[in-house]
């Protein structure tokens, strides 16, 4: 599979409104076996290994947290979060097919809501895609918040 | 109307042996008098001197809501300043933290102060001959704390000008400071990582009472800790166990693996969980250390010093830190129902990076405003700052294992399931709340 420019840009606003559908396990099965989620706690931050982040999730983790929210024990989802993903259009960054190494940049706001409470986030994605098995997978979901150096409140689902 | 400001009594009658008047976490005359009374009289924790390693390095934070700035001498020590110009009250930096050279100047009216905090120039001076402002506070100028103290790096600040000494206040709790600086072969410590800020719409004693609760992690973490011990469960034998679920499933121990765990409590509110093992006693050990460890301090000191695995360790009111996994976190009160919770993580100097790998992966994992330990966590507390304007019961139960004889106690170890740290952060509550400088 050769992803066209159109391709990436669909993808990216799938795995968006898988989110927002709560299609958890659909949406973990976007990323590749090695794909990571993360959110830095600056945008210049280099890595997540050496320095804290707001999340950094293999797999692993992502599935921990999917599992648990369905957990009718996860108090904190009582009454359940809902969010929304405000998408500009995606901006393909890198077709590197030779790499096998696609990049885009999404600018939006993000919505989570709970009970009474609304909070809002300007936020930037950087996908680093590949294909695997002929489909696109995720090998980095990058999410730098505008204000991920501010004191957060709980954030409970997926910027 | 005051009911507590100029009530001793009734302030004294909120807290009883066995359990507290809901006052104490929901009233803002309760939490205002908190301010001034407990957080003036106490030593406060404002960040570690590896923050402003060379002169003129300065860090800012708030204490008891008072603007101050922590700044590196050109003599190496360090001082605690009112981050105010005394000219017109202009804080005189307004970044987190920096450099500031051999000076502070206010952004307002250009006045200019020595790293000291002492005046060192005013834009047209000879204007305020002849007036009384060299007598005044404006000619002193900054304000310098007279109580700072330095214990193996950490800096504390008594805002009053009178009350106990840092070693007095703290006492024995200091050897959980010594235990994680002592697991650095070189004895030191350096603050690595970033910062998490956690906002908490909720009373900061909620969280430091937490943090020697141990009979909630079974059940507030059972959808968390819970579902990482089953995901483990389902691996094929044989699997590498990741550091996450090492770090996660612990949380989900029984109520007697807490109870054999231990509490220790002090004089002055002050106690540590893991007082026998903890959660963090089973970690995988880390390549190299170990012998790091024995070349430092010879076998026998550093068997002592890695055996000694505690839990959490509350310097009461501000710090709570974990040796074990060295980190430390913060209560920046705000309101009655306000809070920032500051999660610092430590590099143990000259030992091998993976440990502060380790720490930083714990603190994201279990203190960020993503982590699924901290949701569960703060919706219990916010649970509580609502629950508790209920009618018909306004009292909090601290009741597990009271015994009359545990109050005076001023070193005592008991059963970890007993809330005897909570009784004995209250009695310290009282103390300062009470007897402290501002009602001399």
């Amino acid at each position: 599979m050769k992803p066209t420019r159109e391709d990436l840009i669909e993808f990216v606003c799938r795995e968006a409104r898988l989110i927002d559908e709560k299609r958890f396990e659909d949406w973990y099965e976007l990323f590749a076996d090695d794909g990571v989620y993360w959110v830095p706690l600056s945008a210049d931050q280099p890595d997540g290994i050496d320095h804290e982040s707001l999340a950094y999730e293999d797999k692993l983790l992502l599935k921990l947290r999917i599992e648990r929210l369905k957990s009718p024990r996860a108090f904190s989802q009582q009454p359940p979060s809902r969010c929304l993903h405000v998408l500009q259009r995606p901006e393909v960054d890198a077709m590197d097919e030779p790499g096998n190494r696609y990049t885009t940049r999404t600018a939006y706001v993000y919505v989570e809501t709970r009970g009474e409470s609304q909070q809002l986030y300007a936020c930037t994605a950087f996908h680093t895609l590949c294909v695997i098995d002929g489909a696109l997978r995720i090998r980095v979901k990058r999410v730098n918040l505008l204000n991920a150096d501010a004191a957060l409140p709980s954030i409970q689902l997926f910027p | 109307m005051s009911r507590y400001r100029e009530h001793p009594d009734a302030v004294a009658a909120l807290v009883q042996d066995d359990q507290v008047h809901r006052d104490v976490y929901i009233d803002q005359e309760i939490f205002d008098l908190e301010m001034e009374r407990l957080w003036a009289d106490t030593w406060i924790y404002v960040g570690h001197d590896s923050q402003v390693p060379n002169a003129g390095d300065y860090f800012t934070t708030d204490i008891a809501g008072k603007p101050v700035i922590l700044v590196r001498q050109e003599d190496r020590s360090v001082r605690v300043l009112m981050n105010r110009c005394a000219h017109k009250g202009a804080k005189l930096v307004t970044l987190t933290h920096g450099n500031t050279g051999k000076f502070f100047r206010c952004p307002y009216h250009a006045w200019a102060y020595n790293v000291d905090g002492s005046i060192r120039a005013i834009p047209l001076r000879e204007g305020y001959d002849g007036t009384r402002m060299q007598a005044c506070a404006a000619g002193e100028g900054m304000v310098s704390l007279r109580n700072v103290e330095t214990y193996r790096g950490f800096v504390f600040v008594r805002l009053s000008q009178s009350g106990p000494g840092l070693r007095e206040y703290f006492g024995e709790s200091l050897s959980s400071i010594d235990n994680m600086a002592d697991r650095s072969p070189l004895g030191e410590l350096e603050i690595a990582g970033g910062v998490l800020r956690y906002l908490h719409d909720c009373n900061w004693k909620m969280f430091v009472e937490n943090l020697n609760d141990t009979m909630h992690p079974m059940v507030a973490h059972e959808s968390s800790a819970g579902t990482a011990k089953r995901l483990w469960e389902g691996q094929p034998p044989g699997t590498p166990k990741p550091m996450a679920i090492e770090q996660f499933v612990p949380f989900a121990s029984d109520y007697a693996f807490f109870d054999d765990m231990g509490v220790r409590v002090f004089e002055n509110g002050h106690g540590y969980t893991g007082v026998n093992f903890s959660i963090h006693s089973s970690y995988s050990s880390i390549p190299g250390y170990e012998d790091m460890m024995v070349a430092a301090y010879g076998k026998e000191r550093a068997h002592d010093i890695l055996a000694t695995a505690r839990h959490n360790t509350v310097y009461y009111p501000s710090l709570t830190i974990k040796g074990a996994i060295q980190a430390i976190r913060v209560a920046r009160p705000l309101g009655p129902d306000k809070t920032v919770i500051e999660s610092w993580t430590f590099r143990l100097k000259g030992a091998p990076e993976e440990l502060l790998r380790r720490t930083i992966t714990y603190s994201r994992l279990i203190n960020s405003p993503m982590s699924v330990v901290g949701h569960d966590d703060l919706h219990a507390y916010r649970s509580i700052q609502e629950g508790l304007r209920a009618q018909g019961n306004e009292w909090v139960s601290l009741h597990r294992d009271f015994r009359p004889e545990e109050i005076g106690q001023k070193d005592a170890i008991h059963r970890g399931n007993s809330e005897v740290s909570m009784r004995n952060q209250f009695r310290a509550w009282r103390k300062y709340m009470t007897s402290g400088s501002a009602n001399r």
